[in-house]
């Protein structure tokens, strides 16, 4: 099949960013936690009609930001104006009827009931359920965001579920939309249609404040960008006039590392992680069952496994941990030794390692001590933690304190609580803690979710060398960019179905988003076909 | 103005420790406020010398100031008394120790008062079918045989668990009532007394069925058996895999499967624990204090531990400090009853008041207090125009 790039036109260069007078000025608006500022003295111009992007690294301010000017925060210091006047936002209700509206990263809709009642829960003035089934409609074909009013919440998509969200911002007439990392969880066609809808209402003089760390969209739908570092705004420009590099350094404060992978994986490589056949059904009503999965990871490649959360990854990840065993003993070959049978300790002992997608509460434990979560993974797998059955807890901390030094953890104890840790640097612990045992076949997924720029480069660099010294490493990851960047093949997961694998030279985003939308599968190809004609 | 809980980094260790205390001066308040309402409700409006509603708060006032002595000083004052609050605190301690590690791993042993009951009839089977036998091995034997029953026992809410999913906190607590009627018929039918005139109990246990006092008290050996518990759960639960198991499993379920940890061994394995110390506690009630099997053995201890428990931070040396301050509730509730013709009832109130008390305080170990002012620019208008 012949493939169209999409998107790439619908916006085209030369945004021009409106010359109008501020719709929204924040000033000076600072932010305490204790003694820590999460938020030093920001301005930020928001003006009608524009999409403005809000850049930083995890950790730099945004979300405190973002809860100030939607009054779910109050900022120690500062003011804002809404049309040249000050106001006071003291709650998110107070912003609603401002006009500012927000679509959360996560969504807040009730599964069980339908669109119409789950839109009819916000917004309490309308009384009639019908009439607001047609106003539903109206604004939905309006800004091309094709929705029924009568479909159960439960059975719609992420990229429809994030329609209803917007409508839902939408019949509230806001002014200014606040966007939290739209497109994290969207296809690359369903980005295209989210950027569409994007245009249409700043068409219509809204403004957008668009949050993202996905460089390259900013620099495609953004007039303004605004860049945050350690809760400061240290630059606004231009997206669309600077380089993806150049944005990631100003967010970054120094270059990023690019990666090397200069080195080819070896040829006729032994296969050290072997999956055949792989059928389990699901664990429980809303889970994906896997269907016939097979694929191999030879030693000295990465490779990956990309799609659409809740495809299956994570139950493909459990039966590969062996969280959750399989019938057949040969449906998982480590090293050449069957073990669909055996549990994640003796796998472990086989020289396997596991990364799961979650930190807390599955890859660590949040109320425990960094020394005590090194010990949780690496009890058995000859680290000398224990003496016959005896905890040595100095052997824990040196443990502990390697994989910091080595994989720059930053923290601020000795030995802090794994939950009082960001984001990043528990990330870059969890995936350091398997990487230093030098294991032969490495699982790891989503290794950089909600990572800042930096932790990420690193945690991938080191997954490149690990791979490079000879182990087999299974990355299973949504992210299109790192699947291009670090994977040697990559196959993708639909519906828990597995796509036969590819190298990944040669292949572009367009064509693994195709595979994610599950265009694959025969049933499917109608909505693909749309974007590549 | 408005307060908010606010989640803290990391969980505070001095609130850890400040809670018990915190939660013991507001059930103290609280038992300030009860005496003086049932002052108030009993006031005597018609008598002469009565005083009013006023008379009435000042006399409530002296009555707490006399439940106070009477409730927390007075058993300390006499050697008898204090000798019978250490017979309370050991089984209370004993029990509150095994609850620790199921409350730790997050499973819910509720049953320990039956536990108690069963460990209790299973260590009477000896000296009431061989009333003859003494000798070295008499004891030990009762005591192991109490253990043995208060496991088998406990085991039946966990296997349940482990194979039905059923909820233990409910199966735990019902078969409560099924050992304490299964007791109650022993006690009444079958193991009664025959020489005993009648009256509802078992043959009294003597010699070397008895557990020995010592230097001379009525303090018997089983208080040893509390600090040799203690140090054996701290000790297991700090420094060993199988105690890291247990706290990983009880945080993080999840995390804990992930390290290859089985959450069905270990409620078997809390559940088993527990089990023994009650069994062991009610063994030792029977070839102690009580000294032969009756209708009950205890007096709540099984329900009392589990606020122990709590209050002691799920830490068995805790759980000693924490066993002592309730023992003292059962002596001080008694003597309310006495002194100042309160309800019987005090004892379960001031039980129940420190339980919930503590486990509000508890909030603040992982969340603080803010005061969040208003803001800064008074809100004008807002009319989105």
């Amino acid at each position: 099949m012949e493939l169209i790039r999409s998107g790439a036109g619908s916006a085209g260069p030369g945004r021009q960013r409106p010359d109008s007078a501020p719709l929204l000025r924040a000033i000076g608006i600072t932010k305490m936690f204790g003694s820590f500022t999460a938020n030093d003295t920001i301005d930020l111009t928001i003006r009608p009609g524009e999409i403005h992007a809000l850049l930083g690294e995890n950790g730099a301010g945004k979300s405190t930001l973002v809860k100030i000017l939607y009054g779910s925060l109050q900022p120690t210091d500062g003011s804002i104006e809404w049309k040249g006047r000050p106001v006071g936002i003291s709650s998110p209700s107070a912003a609603r009827k401002l006009g500012i509206g927000m679509v959360f990263q996560h969504f807040s809709l009730f599964e069980a009931l339908t669109v119409v009642e789950n839109i009819a829960l916000a917004l309490s003035d309308r009384k009639s359920r019908s009439a607001l089934s047609r106003e539903i409609e109206t604004i939905s074909a309006e800004y091309g965001l094709p929705l029924n009013p009568n479909s159960v919440i439960a059975d719609l998509s992420v990229g429809e579920r994030q329609r209803v969200e917007i409508v839902r911002c939408l019949l509230q007439n806001p002014e200014l939309i606040i966007m939290d990392e739209p497109t994290s969880v969207l296809t690359p066609q369903e980005a295209d249609d989210l950027f569409l809808t994007l245009d249409k209402l700043t068409a219509r003089g809204c403004a957008v404040l668009y949050i993202s760390h996905r460089l390259e969209e900013v620099k495609r739908i953004c007039h303004h960008a605004t860049i945050l570092r350690h809760g400061k705004v240290v630059a606004e420009c231009d997206p669309q006039k600077e380089t993806a590099a150049r944005l990631a350094t100003m967010m970054v404060g120094a270059e990023v590392r690019s990666l090397t992978a200069d080195i080819p994986p070896p040829q006729n490589a032994r296969t050290r992680l072997a999956v055949q056949d792989l059928s389990l059904p699901k664990p429980h009503p809303f889970a994906v069952a896997l269907h016939a999965i097979s694929f191999e990871v030879k030693a000295g490649e990465v490779m990956a496994i990309a799609g659409i959360a809740g495809n299956g990854q994570g139950e493909l990840f459990d039966a590969l941990s062996g969280e959750r065993l399989s019938d057949g003993a040969a449906t998982v070959v480590i090293d050449g030794k069957a073990c669909g049978g055996l549990g994640v300790t003796a796998r472990r002992k086989l020289g396997a390692a596991f990364v799961p997608e979650e930190r807390m509460g599955h890859g660590a434990v949040p109320r425990m001590k960094l020394s005590d979560n090194a010990l949780l993974t690496r009890h058995a797998t000859g680290d000398h933690l224990l003496r016959g059955g005896v905890i040595n807890p100095e052997a824990s901390r040196q443990l502990a304190e390697r994989i910091s030094r080595s994989f720059d953890v930053r923290k601020g104890a000795p030995d802090p609580e794994a939950g009082s840790l960001s984001g990043g640097n528990l990330q870059k612990f969890v995936v350091g803690r398997e990487i230093d045992r030098q294991p032969g076949v490495l699982v790891v997924s989503q290794p950089t979710w909600g990572v800042d720029a930096g932790a990420a480069a690193i945690i991938r660099q080191a997954l490149i060398d690990l791979a490079r010294s000879g182990s087999a490493i299974l990355v299973i990851s949504q992210d299109l960019d790192e699947v291009l960047e670090i994977a040697d093949h990559v196959a993708v997961i639909s519906k828990g179905h597995l796509s036969p694998s590819r190298p990944t030279s040669g292949l572009t985003r367009e064509e693994i988003g195709l595979l994610m939308g599950g265009v694959g599968e025969p049933t499917m190809t109608g909505r693909g076909a749309v974007h590549a004609g | 103005m408005r307060v908010e809980l606010v989640r803290r980094g990391e969980r505070s260790a001095a609130m850890a420790y400040l809670s018990p205390l915190l939660a013991l001066l507001l059930t103290l308040i609280g038992g300030a406020l009860i005496v003086i309402v049932w002052r108030v409700v009993a006031m005597d409006t018609s008598a002469p010398d009565s005083g009013g509603l006023f008379g009435a708060i000042q006399q409530g006032f002296a009555d707490y100031g006399r439940f106070l002595y009477v409730f927390f000083i007075e058993p300390l004052t006499a050697m008898w008394s204090i000798e019978d609050l250490i017979a309370k605190a050991t089984p209370i301690i004993l029990v509150a120790i095994g609850l620790s590690f199921c409350f730790l791993s997050n499973t819910w042993n509720i049953g320990a008062e039956g536990q108690i009951a069963v460990g209790a009839i299973t260590g009477s089977f000896l000296p009431i079918f061989f009333p003859e036998w003494q000798g070295p091995f008499i004891l030990p034997a009762m005591l192991i045989l109490g253990m043995l029953g208060g496991m088998a026992y406990a085991s039946i809410p966990a296997l349940l668990k482990i194979r039905f999913g059923t909820n233990e906190i409910l199966t735990s607590l019902m078969l409560v009532y099924v050992a304490q009627l299964f007791l109650d018929w022993l006690a009444r039918g079958p193991w009664r007394n025959p020489e005993g005139h009648n009256f509802p109990d078992s043959r009294p246990f003597d010699g070397d069925q008895l557990l020995p006092t010592l230097f001379g008290t009525n303090i018997r050996i089983s208080v040893l058996f509390v600090f040799v518990a203690a140090f054996a759960a701290w000790f297991l639960m700090r420094w060993t895999k199988t105690g890291f198991q247990i706290r990983v499993l009880g945080q993080a379920p999840r995390a804990g499967a992930f390290a290859g940890f089985s959450q069905k061994r270990m409620v078997l394995l809390t559940f088993l624990i527990s089990g023994a110390l009650a069994g062991l506690a009610g063994a030792s009630e029977i070839a102690g204090p009580v000294g032969q099997l009756r209708t009950t053995v205890s007096p709540g201890y099984g329900f009392t531990a589990i606020i122990v428990a709590f209050l002691g931070r799920l830490n068995p040396i805790g759980a000693i400090f924490a066993g002592f301050l309730l023992a003292l509730s059962y002596l001080g509730g008694e003597g309310a009853q006495i002194a100042l013709g309160m309800s019987d009832q005090t004892t379960r109130v001031f039980q129940g008041m420190l339980l919930f008390f503590v486990l509000a305080c508890d909030s603040f170990i992982f969340y603080r207090l803010q005061i969040v002012r208003r803001p800064v620019v008074p809100q004008t208008q807002a009319v989105a125009s």
